[in-house]
Formats: C-alpha cells, sequence, structure tokens
C-alpha cells in the first residue's frame, strides 16, 4: 500500500520505513508516527466499529481523548483491547485488529442495531429487560454483552513485568506544551528539582502541531530546544510517555511510564510500565485543553475530525485526511485548521457558525464523501474526504477536580477551568487554566514556575519569555445544530445522541449525575473528554438553565485507562506476596515434606515417607510415633515478644487476663488474652527468664496483631510503666520436642541436666546444646506429651534439626508437621484458631477461672457482662461418633434427637475435627449450649450442605490422658 | 565461647554469604555483624547516653545511623536503638552489651532476627526509587529509616553514597534478595 495521503512536512523520519498491519493488510509508516496517523497516511479513515449501533468509527482526534479509534494491539498473550490507535506509538512489527464487529470491519453485520436504533435509545435496557427478574443475570445482560462492546480480552497470562516505583521533587509540572516547558525551564533554571511529565512520546504538546513561531523559531523547534536545555540540568527529570493518572492526598502524583510500550516486547528483564508514586512539594497542571464537537446529523463519519487534530496529522505528521476539507467552527481558533490546510495546498471550505452558517448533514457510508451546508437559508453540498469541526476547547481540568473540587464555568471562553485551591499545592496554567494563546501559555507556566519557588524559598531567575503569537480565541457558543430528523452524536464512544439528552430530559432525569446514568453519556474508556461538557450544555439548554446551574461530573482517576497489571505491579502468581521460610525448610524440602501456607510462612503440613500414598497415613504415622516414642515440631513460627523491665510482670498482668508477676523466675505460664470487649483474642505461654524479663510467644497468625496491641498498650495506655517490647521471632530457631522419650533425646544434645528434678513440668532455662551453644529449653506441651521446646540462635537452626533427627534414631523419633500438631491437640482438648474465633469467651473454652477478678486487666471488665456469662451459653465440649466408623463434619451442628434442623433447635456445631488414630475415630471439638452438663448425652450433629447426619456423644474434651500424667513424666 | 558441633547457615540459606553484581550494582549478603536492641528503661536516658558515651558507642537521633568502630547504631523509636558490632568478637551481643549498661536499659539479643543485604556501587538512587519510598538520592550519608519493600518491612541504612544496607527479616531472607535483584535486572 502507497502512504497516499501523506503531505511534506511534519515530525516523522521519511528516511526509514515501519511495516505494520491492522485487519491483516500490510501498511508502511516512518517513525514518529502514531498508529492512526500512519492509517491515514493510508488512506485508512475507517478503524472501528462503535459502541452499540456498530457504526463505521474513524478518529476524531490525535490524543489520549480519542473515542473511536480503539484496536486490538499485539496478538496472543500481549494482546492489549480498547488501544486508542491515536496514542499508539508506531513500531516496526505491529500488528492491530479493529474490534467489535463481525465478520469484518467494512461488512459488520450487528450494523443491523443502527437500523433498529428507535429500539436503542437510552433507557431501553432499562425499561425492556424488566421482566422476568431472574432473566436479566442469566439471559439479557450476557446477551447485550456479547452484541455491545470493545475489545476481548486474550485470556493468557500477561507474559510481561510492570514495575512500582517512588520519585520526590520540589516541583512536578503536568504536561510539557508551552506552558509546562516555560515552567520546566523556569523552576530547573532556578535550581529547584523538577519532574516533567507529559503522556506524550515527544515533548512540546501542541508546539508540534501548530505552524507559529516562538522566540524566532518554529515552535517544535523552540520546544526541542527547550527540552535539550531541560535534560541538560541534573535536577530536571524529563518524563516522556508518562501520563499523570491522578492527584492523591498530600502532593502525591500517580503516575504510568510506558517504558516498552513503544517496542514490540520489552527488552530482558525490563518493565513494559512503571506505576509512580511521585511525591511533590509544589504541582503544575499545563495538561493543555480538548477540543470539543458540535452536534450534527451523522458527525460521526469517518473522516470528521476535531479541527485541532485534523490541523496536528497535517502540521506534525504531514498527513492529509483528505484533499477537499470542510472547517465548521465557532471559534478563531478553527479558522487555523483553515488556513493551514490551504497552506499545503489542500481545498478548503470554511463554515463559520458565528456567520450563522451550519453544517447540517453529512453522507458517506465507510467515511465521509459530502457534508450538506445550511447558510442563510440556502443548503448546498460540498463533496469532500474530511471535514474539521471546533466547537471550542475544554481546558483539561480532570487532575484538578481528583479532589472532587468543581470546575468553575467561564463565560469569555464558554468553558469550565479548575477551581482555585482544590489541590492544595496545584497551580493550572496555559490551555489547561484557560489561557489559549501560545504567550499566554509560556506567560502562565513561568509565573505557576515562580509563584511554586517563592513558595519553596527559591528565587526566580529574570523572566525570559520568547516571543509568541497572542492570537484572540473569539468564540460564540455554538453547541448543536437542530431541526433535523436524523442523529447528531454527542458522545461517540458510547453512541449517546442528542435524542437521548433529549429524551433523558423529557423523563426528567435531568440532573448531569442521573443524565450520565441514563444515558452512560462520558462512560468508557474515553471518560467523556469530548463529550461531557457538550452534553451537559445540550441539558442546560433544554432546561433553560445556565451551564454552571446544570453542574459537571465529577472525574476521578485515573485520567486515562490503565491496565490491571500496572496497578498489580510484581504482586502476582508466585510473588503476589513474600513467603517466610523456617529454619528447617531446607531440611523439610529435602525430604518431600508437604507445605502449607500459614499467614505468608511455609510450614511442613505432613511429610510423607517412601510408600505412603494418601496423606492421613503420613500424619497418623506422625502422631503415633510421637505418642510412642518421640516426635519433632519445627515451632519457629509462633510469636516470640521479649519483654522487659522493672514493671514488665505488672504489664503482663494488664494484658493478659490471668497473673504473670507471680510467675517464679524459671518458669512458664499458659496465658489468655482478652480483646476490650471481653472475646479471647490470642493465647500462648510466656517463660519468665529473669526478675525483669519474659518472654511471650504468641499463636502464628497473631504474632503481629499482639505485637501491635502491646506496643499500644505500652505507648498509650501504660506510658508510665517501665516496660521495653522488641520481637524475637526470628532470633531464634524453636523445635517442638514431644513423646515418651523426648527427655532422652534431648539429654544426648543438652549439655545440662535436665531431668524432671531439674526441669520440671512448665519450667525454663538457659542452656547450651551439642558443646557449647547458647540455647533456651521450655518444658511445655500443647500435645500433651512429655514435651519440650528448646530454641537455638536461628542461624543453627538447621544444624539442630539434622542433629535430633540424627540423635533421635535410636528412638525412631519423627518429624511431624502441623496436621499432626492439630491431631495431638484435639485429642488433648485444646483451643486453637477454630475455637478462637472471636466470638467466645473464656467461660465458652472452659477456661472461664482463668480470667483473674483480683486485678485490671484489658477486657475483664467487660468479660463479666451478664451476656458473656449466661448458664445456657455456649461450652467446649468433646465429640465422638457413636458407630466409630462414621466420620465428623467441622461446621456440623448440634441437635436434639428428633429435633427439626431449624436454628430455633440449634445447639451449636463442631469446630475442630481430625482423625484420632489413637482412638480410632473421628473427634472433633465443639461448642454447645450448656455442654458442660451434657457430658455422656447422645445428640446428633447435622451437615445440612451435605445432606450427612451422625449421631454422637458428649464426652470431655481431653480425649486422651486427663489427667495429665504423660506430660508431667 | 565454646566449641559446639552446630555448623551455622547464612540468612539465604548458604554455608557462605550470596552474592551477585548487576550492573554497576553488587548485593552481598553481610553475615559478620552482630546486633542487639538497646533500649533505655523509664527515666534512665540520661545514664544509658552516659554509659554509651563511655563506651564509645554511637547512640544516633531519629532517622539516624552512626559507625564509631567496633561498635555501630540505627535508632528504631523513641529511646531505643540497633547496636552493631563485629560478629567475630561480640557474637554473644547481649552478653556483651549487659555490662555497659547494666540494669539501666533493655536489652536483646536480635543479629539471627534479621538478613543484612549490602548494596553497593554506582546509581542507588536509580534502583531504590523502584524498590521503596526513600528518597535515596536527598538522604544524608548516615541517613537511616524503616520502610516497607515488596510487602517487606525493611531497614534502610545509608552508610555511604555507594552503599546502603537493606535490613528485613531472616525468614523471608530470599523474598527479600529476589525483589532487589530482580529491582536491579529492571533498572541496569
Amino acid at each position: 500500500m502507497t502512504q497516499s495521503n501523506r503531505i511534506p512536512g511534519g515530525q516523522i523520519d521519511r528516511a526509514r520505513s515501519l511495516s505494520f498491519t491492522f485487519d491483516g493488510v500490510t501498511y508502511q509508516g516512518h517513525p514518529g508516527d502514531t498508529l492512526a496517523s500512519a492509517l491515514l497516511a493510508n488512506g485508512q479513515r475507517l478503524m472501528g466499529r462503535s459502541f452499540k449501533y456498530h457504526r463505521p468509527r474513524g478518529p476524531i482526534s490525535a490524543g489520549s481523548e480519542e473515542p473511536n479509534a480503539l484496536v486490538e494491539l499485539r496478538g496472543g498473550a500481549r494482546r492489549e483491547p480498547n488501544t486508542r490507535a491515536t496514542v499508539v506509538e508506531l513500531f516496526d512489527g505491529l500488528s492491530a485488529e479493529s474490534q467489535n464487529r463481525w465478520p469484518s470491519l467494512k461488512f459488520d453485520a450487528m450494523a443491523v442495531n443502527d437500523r433498529l436504533s428507535n429500539f436503542f435509545a437510552a433507557g431501553f435496557y432499562y425499561k425492556t429487560f424488566m421482566w422476568p427478574k431472574a432473566f436479566w443475570e442469566k439471559l439479557y445482560e450476557p446477551i447485550i454483552r456479547r452484541a455491545a462492546g470493545l475489545g476481548s480480552l486474550s485470556r493468557e497470562e500477561d507474559p510481561d513485568q510492570y514495575d512500582k516505583g517512588f520519585l520526590h521533587c520540589d516541583l512536578l509540572i503536568i504536561g510539557a506544551g508551552p506552558a509546562g516547558l516555560m515552567a520546566a525551564l523556569t523552576a530547573g533554571r532556578a535550581g529547584a528539582r523538577v519532574i516533567l511529565a507529559d503522556e506524550d512520546f515527544r515533548m512540546g504538546g501542541r508546539l508540534n502541531a501548530e505552524t507559529h513561531e516562538v522566540g524566532g523559531l518554529a515552535g517544535a523547534d523552540w520546544a526541542a530546544q527547550a527540552v535539550a536545555e531541560l535534560r541538560s540540568m541534573a535536577n530536571v527529570r524529563l518524563m516522556p510517555r508518562t501520563t499523570i493518572i491522578g492527584a492523591m492526598d498530600h502532593g502525591i502524583y500517580a503516575a504510568v511510564e510506558r517504558v516498552s510500550d513503544h517496542l514490540p516486547v520489552p527488552l530482558p528483564g525490563k518493565p513494559r510500565q512503571i506505576l509512580w508514586r511521585i511525591y511533590s512539594r509544589r504541582a503544575i497542571l499545563a495538561g493543555g485543553a480538548t477540543e470539543r464537537p458540535i452536534a450534527f446529523e451523522n458527525n460521526d463519519r469517518p473522516g470528521i475530525l476535531l479541527a485541532g487534530s485534523l490541523r496536528a496529522y497535517a502540521n506534525r505528521w504531514g498527513v492529509a485526511v483528505g484533499r477537499r476539507v470542510a472547517v465548521f467552527t465557532n471559534n478563531d481558533d478553527g479558522l487555523r485548521t483553515a488556513s493551514d490546510l490551504k497552506a499545503k495546498g489542500l481545498e478548503v471550505r470554511v463554515i463559520d457558525a458565528r456567520k450563522g452558517e451550519e453544517v447540517v448533514d453529512t453522507a458517506g457510508r465507510l467515511g465521509l464523501s459530502s457534508v450538506t451546508i445550511r447558510s442563510g437559508g440556502r443548503t448546498e453540498t460540498f463533496a469532500c474526504e474530511a471535514l474539521a469541526v471546533s466547537g471550542g476547547w475544554n481546558p483539561n481540568v480532570n487532575i484538578a477536580s481528583h479532589h472532587r473540587g468543581r470546575p468553575v464555568w467561564n463565560d469569555a471562553i464558554a468553558a469550565f477551568v479548575p477551581g482555585q485551591g482544590d489541590i492544595p499545592g496545584l497551580e493550572a496554567a496555559g490551555a489547561a487554566a484557560g489561557r489559549f494563546s501560545t504567550r499566554a501559555a509560556l506567560e502562565t507556566g513561568a509565573a505557576a514556575a515562580e509563584g511554586a519557588l517563592a513558595d519553596l524559598g527559591r528565587s526566580a531567575p529574570a523572566r525570559d519569555l520568547p516571543t509568541a503569537e497572542d492570537g484572540p480565541y473569539a468564540i460564540t457558543p455554538k453547541w448543536y445544530v437542530g431541526g433535523g430528523k436524523g442523529r447528531a452524536w454527542i458522545d461517540q464512544q458510547n453512541d449517546v445522541t442528542l435524542k437521548d439528552v433529549k429524551l433523558a430530559h423529557q423523563e426528567n432525569y435531568t440532573s448531569v449525575e442521573h443524565l450520565k446514568r441514563y444515558t452512560t453519556l462520558g462512560m468508557a474508556t474515553d471518560q467523556g473528554k469530548t463529550g461531557n461538557v457538550l452534553g451537559l450544555a445540550v441539558m442546560a439548554s433544554l432546561t433553560g438553565k445556565s451551564i454552571p446551574q446544570t453542574g459537571t461530573t465529577v472525574y476521578r482517576p485515573p485520567y486515562t485507562p490503565v491496565a490491571m497489571g500496572t496497578l498489580a505491579g510484581r504482586s502476582r502468581g508466585q510473588e503476589f506476596k513474600p513467603k517466610r521460610l523456617t529454619p528447617s525448610h531446607k531440611w523439610a524440602s529435602e525430604q518431600g515434606a508437604v507445605f502449607v501456607e500459614v499467614g505468608q510462612w511455609l510450614r511442613a503440613q505432613w511429610l510423607p515417607r517412601a510408600g505412603e500414598t494418601q496423606w492421613r497415613e503420613s500424619v497418623d504415622r506422625e502422631v503415633l510415633a510421637t505418642r510412642k516414642s518421640v516426635g519433632i515440631c519445627d515451632v519457629t513460627t509462633l510469636g516470640k515478644i521479649d519483654i522487659q523491665g522493672t514493671d514488665a510482670g505488672a504489664f503482663l498482668d494488664k494484658v493478659y487476663a490471668n497473673t504473670f508477676s507471680t510467675l517464679a523466675v524459671g518458669k512458664c505460664r499458659y496465658g489468655l488474652m482478652l480483646r476490650e470487649d471481653g472475646i479471647v483474642y490470642d493465647d500462648g505461654t510466656t517463660a519468665r527468664l529473669g526478675q525483669n524479663e519474659y518472654v511471650m510467644t504468641t499463636t502464628t497468625a497473631n504474632a503481629v496483631l499482639v505485637f501491635r496491641n502491646l506496643e499500644y498498650a505500652r505507648q498509650c495506655l501504660y506510658p508510665d510503666m517501665d516496660v521495653q517490647l522488641i520481637s524475637t521471632t526470628e532470633a531464634w530457631a524453636q523445635f517442638s520436642v514431644a513423646g515418651p522419650n523426648a527427655r532422652k533425646l534431648l539429654q544426648k544434645l543438652v549439655d545440662q541436666d535436665i531431668s524432671d528434678a531439674e526441669l520440671p513440668y512448665m519450667g525454663c532455662r538457659e542452656i547450651t546444646v551439642c558443646g557449647g551453644l547458647r540455647a533456651r529449653i521450655f518444658r511445655i506441651s500443647f500435645s500433651g506429651e512429655l514435651a519440650y521446646e528448646i530454641a537455638v540462635p536461628t542461624r543453627y537452626g538447621d544444624a539442630l534439626i539434622r542433629e535430633l533427627v540424627e540423635q533421635g534414631r535410636e528412638f525412631d523419633a519423627v518429624v511431624y508437621g502441623t496436621e499432626a500438631l492439630g491431631v495431638m491437640r484435639v485429642e488433648k482438648g485444646h483451643v486453637a484458631g477454630n475455637e478462637l474465633n472471636g466470638q467466645s469467651t473464656a467461660l465458652n473454652m472452659g477456661l472461664g477461672k482463668m480470667v483473674s477478678k483480683k486485678k485490671d486487666s484489658i477486657g475483664m471488665v467487660l468479660s463479666q457482662r451478664e451476656g458473656m456469662n449466661d448458664p445456657n451459653g455456649y461450652r467446649l465440649v468433646g465429640v465422638k461418633p457413636v458407630d466409630p466408623a462414621q466420620k465428623l463434619t467441622a461446621g456440623s451442628h448440634f441437635l436434639e434427637k428428633g429435633a427439626a434442623p431449624v436454628i430455633a433447635n440449634d445447639l451449636g456445631w463442631l469446630t475442630s475435627v481430625v482423625y484420632s488414630p489413637h482412638l480410632g475415630c473421628s473427634i472433633a471439638l465443639g461448642y454447645l449450649k450448656k455442654g458442660d452438663e451434657r457430658r455422656g448425652q447422645r445428640l446428633r450433629a447435622a451437615n445440612l450442605l451435605a445432606g450427612a447426619e451422625v449421631e454422637v456423644e458428649i464426652v470431655s474434651p481431653h480425649f486422651f490422658d486427663p489427667e495429665g500424667e504423660r506430660l508431667r513424666g | 565461647m565454646a566449641e559446639h558441633r552446630l555448623k551455622p547457615l547464612c540468612p539465604l540459606g548458604g554455608t557462605s554469604p550470596a552474592r551477585a553484581s548487576i550492573g554497576p550494582v553488587t548485593l552481598t549478603e553481610v553475615v559478620d555483624v552482630a546486633l542487639a536492641s538497646v533500649s533505655a528503661r523509664l527515666g534512665r536516658t540520661a545514664e544509658v547516653a552516659a554509659s554509651a558515651a563511655a563506651a564509645g558507642i554511637p547512640l544516633p537521633g531519629p532517622g539516624r545511623f552512626e559507625a564509631r568502630a567496633p561498635f555501630a547504631a540505627f535508632w528504631l523509636s523513641p529511646e531505643s536503638w540497633m547496636v552493631e558490632a563485629p560478629f567475630a568478637t561480640h557474637e554473644d551481643s547481649r552478653a556483651a552489651l549487659l555490662p555497659v549498661f547494666g540494669d539501666a536499659a533493655s536489652i536483646t539479643e536480635q543479629t539471627d532476627a534479621w538478613v543484612r543485604i549490602d548494596v553497593t556501587g554506582e546509581g542507588l538512587p536509580a534502583l531504590f526509587e523502584r524498590l521503596c519510598n526513600v528518597d535515596l538520592a536527598t538522604a544524608p550519608e548516615g541517613a537511616a529509616t524503616r520502610t516497607i519493600l515488596e510487602h517487606m518491612g525493611v531497614y534502610v541504612v545509608k552508610r555511604g553514597a555507594a552503599q546502603v544496607s537493606v535490613i528485613g527479616a531472616r525468614s523471608s531472607a530470599a523474598a527479600l534478595w529476589h525483589a532487589l535483584e530482580t529491582a536491579a535486572h529492571s533498572v541496569f
């Protein structure tokens, strides 16, 4: 294909050609082109189909506001739907497909919707798909979604990497047009730390698209010179291809940098995009303005563009959209398009709305072929391939309204401008502030920078503004052309027409918020950048109110669409969150252990041996071997908090429900922690290592929560107590050694005597192991066996597990995982996460006596509330199936025999269920109403979800060694 | 210290410290430093300061790190510091500091709670801007702060223009190393 519409000039590198495909057809373009400019250069005006009516569409803009020219870019897993062709930087080998059409862009069967448009007016879905109710989700919505829509996802995992990052600056300048460049030069020359960000790949903004001079140079050349000067400054960071997507609190702005989007694939190891968080002390919004259309019949044909964009294609990209061009404008800026195109040798016809001239209709099925002009009561037809429309310019106020600030109407330019102080520290300049001449842009850019420098306590250099045009804008508002019967588009992305807005008004959806939801005006990828103000103006004219009285919709982040991958960054798949590895992880991996995630920790769940094909075989073996001889388990993940200070004991009395100040040095005690409301939230063992020194253990899951609560208590509740806290969870590798032979095994490692006399039950000592390594030993038991926990500095954890296994061979020692741990604690009736469910009191757990009333502690008072001491309330019980062959299911509910399975008859539920190899049947813990009085009773455990019901016997929760003889052995 | 028969592992799981060079930067796992936290007991700040001064232990202010051989320290929280000392001579770090502070401070061994990865070389600000919210370019030498890096709480200590320590939880040492390595590949 030839670039038949290429004309001389522009900032493209004609010496090099790039090959690309659109809908399978190969075209040529040049470096500096966008996909849209290259397609237009090749005479391809048709680029997409509209959302609802499947109308043929081409680009109406040359920038990020584009509603029509949406394509699926790239293929395979990298396919990206809804990409605006107007901002896609052309690269060699680029491939794009049109979307929302079938079977082809030129012949789209779904265009039948256009013929049926009377049925698809605003509110159509709401009125039509009302009955029956259930059909909406299952039938109507899927059909509508298939028929109306944008591009489709690849459904493959994105192969690219996305980074996140943090930047800091004195002054962030959003937009690198004349205002932004002048601001950057001013602040940069003053030595301030400046970030200049622009969404375009070429900085300069409108200067690249205009023919007028700045400082005696072509505008684009002055911009290039300014960029070169800025690049030479170490204190200035230039960020092209970077869109500021949102203004957050405290001067923080979110930005997306498209690092690799202009390459076929990112370079190895390099991110495709970076989501930056920019911390700025001051910011300048120099994001320019967006032109708006005028609504007239059939104003959406390919070849009809905004006037400034048509001019940009000619001036910046050397593209004539058509050889014959009509220009329909209500302001002087539109006339620039006419003069620039004339200078390029094109045939131009001006239709100036200010003189009573109007475009009333257009023709051309897949692209514009003529326009119908009405002037002084006469209509005539003008044959042309392009129509430039200018209804005026809207300052890009979006970023300035991200804090819910309302833009302010300015009658002189018939547009909204940012409100003063809507975002602290942000000042608008140039076209974004409604100052449209180049001179005004340079001036306000410099002034905004000077203001920011003054705020920052820096002196500005003497103002040195280049000469530039300062022409009038001279707009007379013209929103729509009335009188026709056909459809006139306001929001092309959502196919919202003049009629839709009229219908909304007729049906009393006159508030802008209702207008938006009823007609979908301003929704989807372009967020109404071209259509919003026009829609508002039409509504204002219908209600007879002024535009500011009618209001404006609030702009929210992001400014332009952001890929989910960019927001996720590296937090996906295996790297969704960091993993915490236990000291025995390396050894356990070598054994083929099966790991389970507990918070961020990976813990061995069980350690299969050769021949074991099913997890229960491993778990049963681990339990039986531990109870028979000795088992070892890594318990490093339990939270450890070092608590020191002369008030450490008194502090513990406050945070625990039971008493710790009386604990003897060298002893451990089990403790319960209550929330303020009296509910138990954590439990664990705390040891007293010295007069003023304790080490607390918490559950794995609550380690961080407990530490945070303790710090809060220390700093805010008891600031007069002498107590210091620090986590030591990671500092010590800790292993539980449990079973009748635990002492024998440990004595082989421990250098001191750990006989029952030297280290009785609940004793603790600082010891040495293996010939002198510092260690700690605690004689505590979760399994109900004679058990110890032994701790060494973490770097020796791997060596210690290997030593324990080696020395344990003579006892047939096993290493057990969290499943076996769970079985043994249920057999022993210890509560854990399922019982500490955030609803249960110490009384519910059968631990009511642990809440000391002799002292004040967090949660003690509220634990005494009547409702929490109901004698008929839940109590922890043990549960066995009457028929040992039957399996219990956690979550089953207790019912009396013969009682209907309804909530009124509910007596409680099974919290934890395990298979006890010791008892040879399924056993459970549960909360049962008056459970303490029901021992020996037979009830039903009903699982309505599974339709299963088991007759159960209520027993003591201490299934195993109820007298605790083993652990004291 | 008695000779015992257990062999230590480095936080990253090796028998010797890990090291990798990516572009202009080098990541080094540092294992020859012992750590202990020192927190002044209530109302005894002046004693702690005096004892530290006498022993040559720096106790820098908020957000600061200070080195004074053989000890160095960075600020943790009000009246609380992490003290560094050579591992070879101060392995039992709490025992080493107890004689200095007596009962005026609470001292806790912290050596094995952490992994320290030193990042050295040119262009560190460019690397750290992809990692955490620390403005390394303007941070003075001796800046030390707690921050979040890929969901992990870490201390970042700027020991010099070309040497920054990232000190994170030992259990997630591999995840931290991976984060630093990936970011370095991404930047350089």
